[in-house]
C-alpha cells in the first residue's frame, strides 16, 4: 500500500494481456460515449496514474446498489474494485470485519486526505441523533461526517443516497436525510436510481479516474452523460406512444404486441436515466422492455408521487386520495353547480324588480334601463 | 329629463329622424340614445389577443386533458405510419407558443397602449377605494345591493380574478409548461435553459405534471365563471360586455352620473 501501483500494473500483474487491456479500455470508451480517439487516452491513464483509493460507507440502504455495481459487465466489477480503484473499506465487500475494518478506513483517510473519493451508499438518519443506524457502534452520519471531512469528492449511490427514497418517505420516521443535504461543502455526484445501472456506476468511477475529474452534471447534480435524457426519450416503444397506441390492461392484446405503457402509468416520460440505452444485466433488458412500466426509481421523492401504475397521479397534499383530475373536475362541477343557482336567482331578482319597476311609485332609473 | 344626468341634452336636435319615419325607430328608443353614452376601451391588439387566448386556451385545455388521459388506442396503420397521439401534443406545444407569444405581445401593449391596457396587470390592493368597490361588486353578485356600478374597464372583482387566473395564472402555465416541454427539447435546449430550473424547484417531473394539471382545471374554473359573468353583466348591468369584447366600446346603458 505504501507505493501505489497503477491500473495497469495490477491487471498485468493479475494475468490480463495486454490485448485484453486494450479491449478493456475501448469498451470502457464506449460506455463512456467517447470516440475511437479516446481509447488510447484512457490506456495511458491506466498505465501512468496510480489507483485511486476509494471509502465505501454504507448507511440506511438495502444494499442493492452494491448488489448492482458487482454485476457490471462493461468494464466487470472485478476490473474496477481489483484494478481501478483501490477500494480502502467497503464493510460490505471487504475481507477484514470489526476493528480491522475501521482501522482500514482510518488509515486510508490519514494516508490520502483530500485525495480519496467518499462513495455513499445510503444515507443517514438524523433523528434520535442518528441511532437508528450505528455502524462500528457509533452512529452513521458520524462516520460519514468523518469520512466527508477529508473527501475529494462525494459520490452519492442511488436514491437514497442522492434523494432518500423509502427511508425517507412520509412520514419519515427516522428523518432518513440525502447526503447533500448532511455534506454541503463538498462535491456531490448524484448517481440516483433504486439500484442504479451497474454500468452506469462503472463507468462514473473509470470517467473520475481517466480524466482525473468530475463528469459533466445537470442541474440536479446528476452525470449527464447518463442522466441528461429521460426513458422515455430513447424507448423502443416510443413510436407506440406517437401513434397513440397503448396498452389498456395488463395481458391483453396490445401488452402482447407491446404497445407503450403509458396508460399503465409508466414513469419513463418523467425519469431521467439510461435504462432504455445501456439496459440491465449486460444489455439484457430493462423494466419496459419486460412489460412492466417504469417506476421512476431514479427520480427525486418517488415513493411519494402516488401510485406506480397512474399516469395522473394521486396528491397526498389534499389528505384524501385524490389526483388532479378528480380534484378539478370536483371543483368545477362546485363552480358549474354554483354557476347555475346564481343564474337561476339572478332571473328571479330582475324578473321581480321588473315587476316591481312597473310600479310607479317607484320611479328610478331603473325603468330606463330594463 | 332627469336632473342627474351626465350628458347636456340638446333639445333642438332630434336623432334618429329617418329611423323614426322607416318605423326602424321607435320614440323611446330616440329617448334611450339621448341618454346612453359609448367609451373607446379596448384596442385592436387587447381585443385580438382577447380572442387568440381563448381560442388557443381552448385548445390547450383539450389536448392537455388528452395528453394526460390519452384517447383509446387506434390501429389505424403500423405505428410508423400513424401519429395520432404525437398530433394532440404537437396540437398543445403549437398552442401553447402561440399563447405565449401572444400574451408576450400583450405586455408590450400594456406598456404602449392605451391607459386601460394596463389594467390587467396591475391589481391595485393599495388603494383603498378599490377594495370598496370588490366589496360592492361582490354584494352585488350575492344580491344584496339593488344596483350595480358602471365600469369602464374591468369591474374589480373581474379584475381580481382575471389578475390571478390569467396575469398570475398564465404566467405559471408558461414557466410549468415550458419546464415540461423542455424535458423533451432535451437538456441544452432554449427552453431548458430558461425554464429547466422549475423541474427540481418543485421536486421532480411527475410533481410538476400534476401542477400543471391542476393549473388547467384552474383555468377552466376561470372559463366557467368568465363566461358566465360575461352573459350575465351584459344582460343585468349598466354596460355592455360581450359586445366590447368584439367592438372595443363600451357603451353604457344610462346616463346615471355614477
Amino acid at each position: 500500500m505504501s507505493q501505489m501501483e497503477t491500473f495497469y500494473d495490477v491487471m498485468r500483474r493479475q494475468g490480463i494481456t495486454r490485448r485484453s487491456f486494450m479491449k478493456y479500455c475501448s469498451l470502457t470508451a464506449s460506455a463512456l460515449g467517447l470516440g475511437p480517439a479516446f481509447v488510447p487516452k484512457i490506456a495511458h491513464a491506466m498505465e501512468t496514474k496510480p489507483r485511486t483509493p476509494v471509502i465505501w460507507v454504507h448507511g440506511l440502504e438495502c444494499t442493492c446498489c452494491s448488489e448492482s455495481f458487482i454485476r457490471s459487465a462493461h468494464p466487470l466489477a472485478k476490473d474496477v474494485v481489483l484494478s481501478m480503484i483501490s477500494l480502502d473499506y467497503d464493510d460490505t465487500l471487504m475481507a477484514a470485519a470489526g476493528h480491522q475494518a475501521e482501522a482500514a478506513m482510518e488509515e486510508t483517510i490519514e494516508k490520502y486526505k483530500g485525495n480519496y473519493i467518499l462513495a455513499v451508499e445510503g444515507n443517514p438518519p438524523l433523528n434520535e441523533d442518528g441511532m437508528f443506524c450505528i455502524v462500528g457502534g457509533k452512529p452513521f452520519v458520524e462516520q460519514l461526517r468523518h469520512a466527508a471531512e477529508h473527501a475529494k469528492a462525494i459520490i452519492s449511490w442511488g436514491a437514497c443516497a442522492s434523494y432518500g427514497c423509502v427511508q425517507a418517505a412520509s412520514p419519515n420516521p427516522t428523518r432518513a436525510t440525502p447526503v447533500h443535504k448532511v455534506i454541503t461543502d463538498k462535491p456531490i455526484i448524484k448517481v440516483p436510481g433504486c439500484p442504479p445501472i451497474a454500468e452506469v456506476m462503472t463507468g462514473v468511477i473509470t470517467y473520475m479516474l481517466t480524466f482525473d475529474r468530475l463528469p459533466q452534471l445537470d442541474r440536479q447534480g446528476r452525470p449527464q452523460m447518463f442522466y441528461s435524457q429521460r426513458i422515455h426519450d430513447k424507448c423502443y416503444r416510443r413510436p407506440h406512444f406517437d401513434a397513440g397506441q397503448f396498452v389498456e390492461a395488463w395481458d391483453d392484446e396490445n401488452a402482447r404486441k407491446g404497445y407503450c405503457l403509458y396508460k399503465m402509468g409508466c414513469k419513463g416520460p418523467t425519469t431521467y436515466n439510461a435504462c432504455s440505452t445501456v439496459r440491465w444485466n449486460d444489455g439484457v433488458s430493462f423494466p419496459i422492455q419486460s412489460g412492466h412500466g417504469c417506476i421512476g426509481c431514479s427520480e427525486d421523492g418517488f415513493w411519494d408521487a402516488g401510485s406506480f401504475y397512474d399516469r395522473v397521479t394521486d396528491l397526498t397534499q389534499f389528505g384524501v386520495e385524490s389526483n388532479a383530475d378528480k380534484i378539478g373536475i370536483a371543483a368545477a362541477g362546485v363552480v358549474g353547480g354554483g354557476i347555475a343557482v346564481h343564474a337561476a336567482a339572478s332571473i328571479l331578482v330582475s324578473a321581480q324588480r321588473k315587476a316591481q319597476s312597473k310600479d310607479p311609485s317607484k320611479e328610478t332609473h331603473e325603468e330606463t334601463r330594463s | 329629463m332627469n336632473e342627474q344626468t351626465i350628458h347636456i341634452p340638446n333639445p333642438d336636435v332630434l336623432p334618429l329622424q329617418d329611423n323614426l319615419l322607416t318605423g326602424d325607430a321607435t320614440q323611446s328608443d330616440v329617448e334611450s340614445i339621448r341618454r346612453q353614452t359609448s367609451v373607446y376601451v379596448y384596442e385592436v391588439p387587447v381585443r385580438l389577443w382577447h380572442w387568440i387566448n381563448a381560442l388557443g386556451i381552448t385548445v390547450l385545455c383539450v389536448t392537455g386533458y388528452l395528453i394526460a388521459s390519452p384517447p383509446p388506442s387506434m390501429q389505424i396503420d403500423e405505428a410508423v405510419n400513424q401519429f395520432v397521439f404525437g398530433y394532440i401534443r404537437f396540437a398543445h406545444f403549437s398552442a401553447a407558443y402561440i399563447v405565449t407569444f401572444a400574451f408576450i405581445g400583450r405586455i408590450y401593449w400594456a406598456l404602449v397602449g392605451n391607459f386601460h391596457s394596463t389594467q390587467l396587470f396591475i391589481l391595485p390592493v393599495w388603494n383603498r377605494h378599490w377594495w370598496k368597490e370588490v366589496l360592492h361588486e361582490a354584494r352585488w353578485y350575492l344580491f344584496l345591493e339593488r344596483d350595480p356600478k358602471k365600469y369602464v374597464g374591468h369591474n374589480p372583482l373581474a379584475h381580481a380574478a382575471m389578475f390571478l387566473f390569467m396575469t398570475l395564472g398564465l404566467t405559471f402555465m408558461i414557466f410549468t409548461g415550458f419546464a415540461l416541454y423542455s424535458q423533451g427539447a432535451g437538456q441544452g435546449s432554449l427552453s431548458d435553459r430558461l425554464f429547466g430550473w422549475v423541474i427540481p424547484l418543485v421536486g421532480g417531473s411527475q410533481t410538476l405534471h400534476s401542477l400543471h394539471h391542476l393549473g388547467m382545471w384552474s383555468i377552466v374554473i376561470f372559463i366557467l365563471i368568465h363566461v358566465y359573468a360575461a352573459i350575465r353583466e351584459d344582460i343585468l348591468s349598466r354596460q355592455s360586455i360581450v359586445s366590447t369584447m368584439i367592438s372595443g366600446h363600451r357603451t353604457f346603458k344610462d346616463d346615471d352620473p355614477n
